[in-house]
């Protein structure tokens, strides 16, 4: 299986794991261990203090020994997000930075134009932004002519594990993207969601509720993992396009090709 | 009982008063130490529900906190006359119904309760919420009035109550520490968890039993705490599981989401009066479980997390069947000092 290349780093892993809502940290480590998970996404609005005193939550993420990928979870406007983005620099000394603007607290949807104004401003910083969008072709050019390297759309809106809501537009970003690593994120509910994606050639998934909220979350991570690997080796062997006819598997010499009363 | 022994007990917050009283009762000689020169100034307890919800919790706990959890009830019961033992409830608004059927099936104990039923218990949810969770055998209190009784009754029972000391009293067959967040010095993998709340006055509202209010971002839990002198009911507003080792104030983003999930649950909290807002920071171990540590004669109990209030009697007993029969629930004590 190839590796997953983001901002010049080659990831052992194409499943990102979020970290929060897990009944413990305990927790949170084990699924992140049966995940195989390289990279974590940890939101830092909320669960910071914005120094670095008493940390207790942060040593045991800093003890699983992921790549840490702060976001700006929560973030209404692109200041807001610049700002925790400046001060998840600081904490992680990670120049990675999960890029949410949210538009619409029932949807959490992006707001593509705080987006794309955050996404330039942390760029010319010198930071490495993975944003968090829509599959809206004009706002992904914008992001990528703001320096984006790695692009981050939605399957469907968070924590609502609908899967893949327009796979035709995903399919159209992909298509047009062929080279920039394509990474879906929020909306991933279930394995087959996640499957789906990787099949259709994105190059990784970030999820975090579908396996916080699962009945055990160390199983589903593993499910994920082993999702998330089925579809990619689908994806490079090449899929069989669908037809609107049975194809025999089995060699058919010997037989009619046609059923005599069907044809008139 | 086997033998009589001289204990001291460091920390006066809900864990050490349990401690003291239990132990007080069984005969020893109990001082109680603790740091600050007011009772509760340093403590995390005053900032609880203080919802003694086993059943509920175990949404999103494991089931050895139910277990102990349970019997947690049962000694308060014994102990505190002022205990409502009126069950509680778990709604979810229409369009999240989906994360009540998720809450029943992660608990145990919750009856699906119908409008009618639910207009029996609390009529004034139900113009809202047409169907509830009902877990009948769980309970609630005032923290504020259950830790000074629980003072009283340690001073009653005869325990040297000594404020303003933070070190170890000397002497003492068996050290107790039950100093919470504190003993992070000697306990390197216990991190503190922010638990934000906000009191109100409410005399419109006539709530009798703690409301959690399911919400994929902004769970909130309502707690009565009874009248205050001049007869309006006061209830604590409460969620937050914040990752956050400070115990500063309230933010505006907090305050809104606590606030604005209360006028959901009853748009009659429009017009409650904000009495307070503040937080405690709980501490906890990885896993989130309650732990006793012992290590020669010095005893950590710890970890409590935010079920201080429902396990520190449960633990305390623990600890007590422990200096006298050398036993104790093997799945929250820790005897090799290095896996602490």
């Amino acid at each position: 299986m190839a590796m997953l290349q983001l901002y010049g780093s080659e990831i052992s892993s194409r499943l990102l794991l979020g970290t929060a809502g897990y009944a413990s940290p305990d927790l949170l480590r084990h699924a992140v261990l049966a995940s195989g998970a390289e990279i974590v996404t940890v939101s830092l609005r909320r669960e910071s203090a914005r120094t670095k005193t008493g940390q207790g939550f942060w040593a045991l993420i800093e003890e699983l020994g992921c790549r840490v990928l702060p976001n700006t979870a929560g973030c209404h406007t692109a200041k807001e997000a610049i700002a925790t983005a400046q001060m998840a620099r600081e904490l992680f000394g990670t120049t990675w930075i999960k890029l949410e603007v949210i538009a619409n607290d029932d949807t959490l949807q992006p707001d593509v134009f705080g987006l794309v104004e955050a996404a330039t401003e942390l760029s010319a910083d010198g930071f490495d932004v993975l944003p968090y969008t829509t599959e809206d072709l004009s706002v992904a050019e914008r992001l990528v002519a703001a320096g984006c390297e790695v692009l981050m759309p939605w399957g469907s809106p968070i924590g609502s594990a609908r899967g893949l809501a327009n796979k035709t537009a995903l399919q159209t970003l992909r298509s047009y993207f062929p080279e920039t690593p394509l990474i879906v994120d929020a909306g991933i509910g279930a394995p087959s969601h996640a499957a789906e994606a990787m099949e259709m050639g994105y190059d990784a998934v970030l999820l975090n509720t579908a396996v916080a909220k699962a009945g055990d979350p160390v199983k589903m991570a593993e499910g994920f993992a082993r999702a998330v690997e089925a579809g990619r080796l689908a994806f490079e062997a090449g899929l069989l396009e669908p037809r609107d006819m049975a194809s025999p598997s089995t060699p058919v010499a010997g037989t009619p090709f046609f059923k005599i009363d069907t044809v008139s | 009982m086997t033998s009589q022994y001289k204990i001291a007990i460091r920390g006066a917050g809900v864990a050490g008063l349990w401690q003291a009283l239990t132990l007080a009762r069984r005969g020893h000689r109990v001082i109680l130490a603790e740091r600050s020169e007011d009772p509760f100034a340093d403590a995390c307890s005053p900032y609880a529900g203080a919802m003694l919800a086993p059943r509920c919790e175990e949404e999103s706990a494991e089931p050895i906190i139910r277990e102990l959890g349970l019997r947690g009830i049962e000694i308060w019961k014994a102990v505190y006359p002022d205990l409502s033992a009126a069950g509680s409830l778990v709604v979810a608004p229409a369009r999240d119904r989906k994360l009540l059927d998720r809450f029943e099936r992660m608990t145990q104990g919750g009856a699906r309760l119908g409008a009618d039923q639910l207009e029996e218990l609390e009529p004034s949810l139900v113009p809202r919420f047409g169907t509830a969770l009902f877990y009948a055998d769980e309970a609630h209190l005032n923290p504020g009035a259950a830790l000074s009784f629980l003072l009283n009754e340690v001073r009653n029972a005869g325990v040297v109550v000594q404020l303003g000391v933070g070190d170890i009293p000397a002497g003492a067959d068996f050290v107790i520490d039950c100093r919470g967040l504190a003993a992070q010095d000697m306990l390197p993998t216990l991190r503190g968890v922010r638990g934000e709340r906000i009191v109100v006055r409410a005399p419109e509202i006539a709530i009798e039993r703690p409301v959690r209010l399911l919400h994929p971002r902004f769970p909130l839990y309502l707690v009565p705490w009874g009248e205050d002198d001049t007869g309006a009911n006061q209830f604590m507003i409460g969620a937050t599981s914040i990752e956050r080792e400070d115990d500063g104030p309230v933010t505006l983003r907090s305050a809104l989401e606590l606030l604005s999930a209360a006028y959901v649950l009853d748009p009659a909290f429009g017009e409650a009066e904000i009495l307070s807002l503040g937080a405690g920071v709980r501490p906890a171990f990885p896993d989130n479980r309650p732990r006793i540590i012992e290590s020669s004669g010095y005893i950590y109990v710890n970890g409590l997390y935010r079920h201080g209030f429902l396990l520190a009697p449960v633990m305390a007993e623990q600890v007590a069947h422990y200096l006298e029969t050398g036993v104790t629930h093997p799945e929250v004590f820790v005897a090799d000092f290095g896996q602490r």
